[in-house]
């Protein structure tokens, strides 16, 4: 701790931060803009200037940019100086000189950085008389809208998506007065944290494209703290709603998972609330092969009514990517033998052995933000920049932990951003990539391994084996392949703080015990190895935790005749397995009931519909990759007959009649039946307060203070407003009236302080700058490695992989646009999504008499596909590539498989 | 005491003095310009709508009885898809007026809106939208912001350089 | 039989005329305020908006007639009773002229006086009964203002008995055929018209009604009718004090060519209009000023004017 003075008052901070840094965890207001907590220094906008003064005696002082300032002990600034205060409003003045006037037409207009910071330093009249500067935008592709004349060169955006991000089509062009901010040329931006530049810009050059379609402002958006389903990380994310659509979705801050920044999935990928897909209304067949007719919520639960009488035989089906307690409720509903997860039989023994790993090895399953400190990686089989893009973006970090020594060793701080990347040059961490083919986290990896899933495994295998002799050897490698192992664990057993990453990416159980078995290695070598495990859907983990059957058991089931009728939560059967076998499911059950809220192949074979609410209209819980267990808040409450899933089951259960145990008014009833039942899930209970909470006696509105239009926004409808919805799940409120202040960190609905209209208000929300939320961060960790663990390693490597004859090892190919199933539901996720191909390399795909762009029929044992082919050098000799969840009938799930490949016809 | 007899006296000489009211409705009052009544949507001297949809009047009202929804033509131009004034709940206060960047909204010296039902002051934006530009004849917000419209590009709004070229190496 | 028929008639026909002029001041103080005003005031039901105390007495009428769950009920309806009974029972004892008069009393004077401390016990207890804190604070400062200037007002109307040497109002005003007694007892005047506004809770001594302190001061809690009672109490005050003062001072029904009874309604009229102007004239004092006015002033005057007035009689 370092003791400085501001305006002659002794204040405690942090020896070595900054000084901007320290003004802003202290709590002071000055102005800044190219300074980014998650970016550090670079000095370029001379906004957040101070007077330093050399010792009390000193009154004359000198001008210092805080940012570029270490705060030492005994600093003495001063950050009301008049001098400091006209060279700052004088720094705004040149700033907007070429500012053009169209702050009403434009999206940041009342959340806009520059604006705060304006009113704050006092500019409020351009005296120049000169003309403004223009320039032509570019268009940049379905998230981010270009407005360059509002541009004040603060270098934020290239500073992250080159420098953070690791974007490359994106650069600074021009000189002087006239640097432009842009592509090379017009086109799409390539990077998959583009739509952050949002955020990161701190005016409106770069805003948000799909919020544009139907714009409100900030302070029309009805929000709430939301969790991100689009993969298993979880990002803490804020959607916003007004009219009853779902409008956009920001980041919001969780120091251990996402930081300041989402992938553009998660940031765009929530216009499937809004599509046209939606089921609004409960559907149900009167007479058996008809067709769906839209019925009253009575009639619907009148069929559902019919069904569950008393000794009715009944299964349910969960799923992945519903809340824990939507699980637990159709659990309790159909009774825990009769309950199935929802996931393939392959999923759901991957998911198995990953939870056991977690629960019973030695390794801590790391936070985002343990990933990024990581200073040695391995990755094993996973695609991370299209299955987990946030874990990509985080080791893209991680890279430059070991080079960060040599700046350390200069003495160079490790705010000062632009010195340390320049000590670095281009000096990389090592990070060690082995997948089925090349990947683009490959840019900075230290070397990238193409193999199959065997062979992947095989190396990972080889890897702890040379780490720890009494690991499992591996026969027959290839001495080039030896060396490579031998690299890897010479890094991996150096560092401080090494990762091993693994998941479902190939769905092979080798390759995640390879993974387990060099954590746990590391961990025999005295290393606190992190093991990292990507999965694929928002709950995997947390249903992996709940347990149950797998898919495949539940067919077999309802073939037994053991299922009259079927209960399927939130799921799509026809992803998870093939078409032949899910229509066994449909013809052995007697009646099928699915609640879900997108039409899909599942709903439209279903005897009954019913509407459930999408993430943004209910509350839940899920558990991420991490084992974190996260509570997500109702945004808004639906139109129509939507009605969350577990009030759904809610009133199937009271249709059966039977006397309760406990009883569901609520969904903290749900949660605490959920803590009763499972000791593992204990924390869940503590995520977030319960419903019951207040501050000082009053609930958190969703709605701004400023939300607009209250009387005016339904009186086309009728002129006497209706009264807001009451929520009793939780202890916000649909209204502007509540509470004013800082709300606990799981309550956070927006981040708004007086003078901080934008984002960067975030800053009065957090204890430091940057780091913990006031109050601690949301979630709670279900999962803690085992204290005591058995010195076990998995048995024996797969032998290597070796290819058939006429025949292909299907590899699912992820994209991070496309491959999730909801999020390929929003328009502008869709534009990006590729059409479906099949992937080989040269040799093979010659082999086969076609070239890039020729057609090949793929021939499974029960169905076949007409795809363009699409030449990817880096696959291996006999394994082809099918992009997972984009060919139709074609689920990821069944992958990897062995199929026949052909020259199509007309290719 | 004296005062008081002279304040009585003073009082009692306002026998003879003329009557300030006006009897309306025989008599019509001569209402200032900028008398604060029903509120219009004004056009541009171009004859384009003048509201670009930026909500301030929406956030600026005190009792919230204004709602619009913004929309684009293809051009980038930005205008109201729905504009709603309930008059029943507005108050005249003009902060609204106060409030509009683009002089778009205006309050008018009419006052004669009564109805028997409350529904009928729910205004829309056909009820709001007049032909003219209301009291300020000439401004135009997208002649001086920077943003591109139809028939307007980059640098050619008042006061406003020529695009700048990225790949010139001039100084 | 003709003379009780003759006597019911005249019983009535005051009760009716008081009344009608009482409703009606209400109209001509809105006209008169208005005027002061530069305004015109109720001009738009009937002509010169006469019917506007048609409308409010329809509106009064069909109002709720409320009373709070907290008040005490047989007091609460008694008490605007009270002040229409003992107003309307002092018009027995005026001489409207030599021949139209209820009754001929010779204690008429103190009758009038009687009957007017009576009417404290109406604002007083309607304060007390409403059981509110505004009407309480109303009622108990009527019941002060009222009594302190009851002292002043009998003590000023002394001398106007000693001139004429009677109780009796008639003969009162015939004492008066050679000189009104303003002029000799022009002190005595003063203090009873000072009086008179104070009796009747007028402004500018409005005090127990004080809308800007008080809300409505004792009558916060009365509606409809109730309300109105006291309202046309207040008028029929007005109405009394006027006719008393024009029956002590200015001579009654006297005067030359027209017929008296015209003589007694113009002079009565006079102060009216002049008790409306004050209103539209003075602000209203704070309490204690109005009560060391009355005792520091009022009294001091009064009791002068019967010494002098003594004095004088006894030195002819």
């Amino acid at each position: 701790m370092a003791t400085i003075y501001i305006d002659n008052k002794p204040y405690e901070v942090k020896e070595g931060d900054n000084l901007l840094h320290a003004c802003l965890s202290l709590g002071f207001d000055l102005p800044y803009f190219c300074w980014h907590p998650a970016m550090n220094s670079v000095g370029a906008c001379r906004q957040c200037a101070v007077k330093q003064f050399r010792d009390e005696n000193d009154t004359h002082g000198k001008i210092v940019m805080a940012c570029m300032t270490p705060a030492a002990d005994g600093t003495r600034i001063s950050i009301d100086d008049p001098e400091a205060n006209a060279f700052r409003a004088a720094n705004i003045e040149w700033l907007m000189l070429n500012h053009p006037h169209d702050c009403p037409v434009c999206d940041e207009g009342g959340e806009c950085h520059l604006q705060d910071m304006t009113v704050m330093t006092g500019h409020s009249y351009r005296r120049t008389r000169f003309k403004k500067r223009t320039h032509r935008n570019q268009h940049l592709g379905p998230f981010i809208n270009h407005e360059m004349n509002r541009c004040i060169q603060c270098y934020r955006c290239v500073r992250f998506y080159r420098d953070y991000a690791g974007g490359r089509d994106f650069n600074v062009f021009a000189c002087h007065h006239a640097v432009y901010f842009g592509r090379h040329e017009e086109g799409v931006l390539e990077n998959e944290f583009s739509g952050n530049l949002v955020e990161v810009c701190p005016t409106g050059v770069f805003t948000d494209k799909t919020l544009k379609q139907h714009y409100v402002r900030k302070w029309d958006l009805q929000t709430a703290p939301s969790v991100c389903v689009h993969c298993g990380i979880g990002c803490n994310i804020m959607p916003g709603e007004r009219h009853g659509d779902l409008l956009r979705v920001q980041n919001r801050f969780h120091s251990e998972v996402n930081g300041y920044f989402l992938c553009d999935r998660g940031r765009y990928g929530y216009d499937f609330v809004n599509c046209n897909d939606r089921i609004r209304r409960p559907r149900l067949r009167r007479a058996t092969g008809g067709a769906h007719v839209s019925v009253a919520a009575e009639e619907a639960l009148e069929g559902v009514a019919n069904l569950l009488h008393f000794g009715a035989r009944v299964i349910g089906i969960g799923s992945p990517r519903a809340s824990l307690e939507a699980n637990f409720a159709l659990r309790s509903l159909v009774g825990p033998d009769n309950f199935f997860t929802g996931m393939s039989e392959k999923d759901l023994l991957m998911v198995r052995l990953m939870v056991d790993i977690l629960v019973k090895g030695p390794a801590r399953s790391p936070s985002l933000s343990d990933i990024a400190g990581s200073d040695a990686v391995f990755v094993l089989g996973e695609d991370l920049t299209n299955s987990a893009p946030m874990i990509a973006l985080a080791l893209r970090q991680s890279v430059r932990q070991r080079p960060m020594a040599l700046a350390k060793k200069m003495h160079i701080p490790n705010w000062n951003d632009a010195a340390v990347r320049e000590a670095m040059q281009n000096e990389k961490g090592p990070l060690f990539l082995a997948t089925p083919c090349a990947t683009k986290l490959e840019e900075v990896a230290a070397h990238a391994y193409h193999g199959a899933p065997d062979d992947i495994a095989r190396l990972g295998f080889a890897v702890a084996h040379e780490l720890d002799p009494e690991a499992p050897a591996v026969e027959g490698m290839a001495e080039q392949l030896m060396s490579l192992a031998r690299v890897i664990a010479g890094d991996l057993g150096m560092a401080e703080r090494p990762l091993v990453v693994s998941g479902q990416g190939c769905s092979c159980a080798a390759v995640i015990e390879a993974a387990a078995n060099i954590s746990r290695a590391l961990h025999k070598k005295g290393k606190p190895a992190g093991l990292c495990f990507v999965v694929e859907e928002c709950n995997t983990l947390g249903i992996g935790l709940m347990g149950g059957g797998s898919l495949e058991q539940a067919i077999a089931a309802a073939r037994k005749g053991k299922a009259d009728t079927v209960i399927i939560l939130e799921n799509d059967i026809f992803r998870r397995t093939d078409a032949a076998s899910a229509e066994k499911l449909f013809a052995a059950a007697g009646e099928v009931i699915s609640i879900d809220h997108l039409q899909n192949e599942t709903t439209v074979r279903a005897g009954i519909v019913l509407p459930a609410s999408t993430f943004a209209e209910t509350g839940g819980t899920f558990v991420n990759n991490e084992g974190r267990a996260q509570r997500f808040f109702q945004v808004f409450v639906p139109e129509d007959e939507v009605m969350e899933s577990w009030k759904w089951l809610r009133h199937m259960r009271d249709l059966t009649g039977l006397p309760q145990a406990e009883e569901w008014s609520g969904l903290d009833d749900l949660t605490s039946a959920l803590c009763g039942a499972y000791p593992v899930f204990t924390g869940v209970k503590e995520a977030a307060p319960q419903a019951d909470f207040r501050m000082i006696g009053r609930k958190i509105p969703r709605q701004p203070h400023r939300y607009s239009g209250r009387t005016a926004l339904l009186a086309d409808i009728s002129v006497h407003e209706p009264k807001p919805p009451d929520d009793h799940d939780s202890p916000l409120s649909f209204s502007m009236e509540g509470y004013e202040g800082i709300p606990p960190s799981a309550l956070i609905p927006r981040y708004w302080a007086g003078g901080w209209n934008s984002v960067q208000a975030l800053n009065k929300f957090q204890e430091e700058v940057g780091g913990l939320l006031r109050g601690g961060n949301p979630g709670r960790r279900l999962i803690e490695p085992g204290k005591e663990y058995q010195e076990k390693y998995f048995g024996r490597a797969p032998g290597p992989f070796s290819r058939r004859q006429g025949e292909w090892l299907l590899m699912p190919l992820y994209h991070i646009f496309g491959s999730e199933e909801l999020s390929s539901r929003a328009q502008a996720i869709a534009e990006r999504s590729p059409v479906p191909y099949i992937a080989l390399n040269a040799k093979d795909a010659s082999e086969l008499g076609v070239d890039g762009g020729g057609m090949i029929r793929l021939l499974l044992p029960d169905a076949s596909y007409l795809l363009p082919v699409r030449i990817t050098p880096s696959l291996p000799d006999g394994v082809a590539g099918v992009p997972a969840g984009i060919v139709p009938h074609l689920s990821g799930s069944g992958l990897p498989a062995w199929g026949r490949l052909k020259k199509g016809e007309g290719g | 005491m004296l005062s008081i007899l002279r304040t009585l006296w003073t009082v009692l000489l306002h026998t003879f003095r003329k009557r300030a009211t006006v009897l309306y409705p025989e008599e019509k009052p001569s209402i200032p310009p900028r008398w604060r009544g029903r509120i219009i949507l004004s056009r541009g001297p171009d004859g384009a709508e003048r509201c670009v949809a930026c909500y301030l009047c929406a956030v600026a009202c005190p009792v919230d009885c204004i709602s619009l929804q913004a929309t684009e033509d293809e051009h980038g131009r930005r205008y109201p898809e729905f504009f709603r004034i309930n008059f029943s709940r507005c108050i005249f206060c003009g902060f609204c007026e106060e409030a509009c960047p683009t002089y778009a909204i205006q309050l008018t010296p009419d006052f004669e809106m009564c109805e028997y039902n409350r529904q009928s002051l729910v205004y829309e934006k056909e009820d709001l939208l007049i032909s003219g530009p209301g009291k300020y004849h000439d401004y135009d917000f997208y002649r001086v912001a920077g943003l591109a419209i139809g028939g307007k590009d980059k640098g050619q709004a008042e006061n406003e350089e020529p695009p700048v070229d990225v790949r010139g190496l001039m100084p | 039989m003709k003379e009780i028929i003759m006597s019911l008639l005249t019983v009535f026909g005051v009760l009716i005329a008081a009344t009608t002029i009482a409703a009606g001041l209400i109209w001509l103080e809105r006209r008169l305020l208005g005027l002061w005003q530069d305004r015109y005031g109720p001009n738009r039901v009937g002509p010169f908006g006469l019917l506007q105390v048609l409308a409010d007495m329809i509106k009064i009428f069909s109002k709720e007639d409320w009373i709070p769950p907290f008040a005490d009920k047989p007091v609460f309806i008694i008490a605007p009773a009270v002040i229409m009974f003992t107003v309307l029972m002092t018009f027995a004892v005026i001489p409207f002229t030599r021949a139209v008069h209820v009754v001929d009393m010779n204690i008429g004077l103190l009758f009038f006086l009687g009957m007017s401390s009576l009417g404290v016990y109406s604002v007083t207890l309607a304060g007390w009964a409403s059981d509110s804190k505004y009407s309480l604070l109303g009622g108990l400062r009527a019941a002060a203002q009222m009594l302190s200037y009851e002292v002043y007002m009998g003590l000023s109307l002394m001398g106007v008995v000693m001139l004429s040497g009677s109780f009796n109002l008639r003969e009162i005003v015939e004492a008066q055929k050679g000189l009104w007694f303003c002029i000799p007892q022009f002190l005595g005047f003063a203090v009873f018209l000072i009086a008179g506004v104070a009796e009747t809770h007028r402004l500018p001594f409005d005090l127990p009604e004080a809308e800007s302190e008080l809300v409505a001061g004792f009558h916060s809690e009365y509606s409809g009718m109730k309300f109105g009672m006291f309202f046309v109490g207040e008028y029929l005050g007005i109405t009394l004090i006027s006719a008393m003062i024009a029956t002590l001072f200015f001579g009654g029904w006297l005067g030359p060519v027209l017929p008296p009874i015209i003589w007694f309604l113009i002079k009565m009229f006079v102060f009216i209009c002049f008790f409306i102007l004050l209103r539209a004239a003075l602000p209203r004092p704070r309490y204690d000023q109005l009560m060391s006015y009355g005792w520091k002033v009022l009294f001091p005057l009064s009791l002068l004017n019967l010494v002098v007035t003594g004095g004088i009689l006894l030195a002819r």
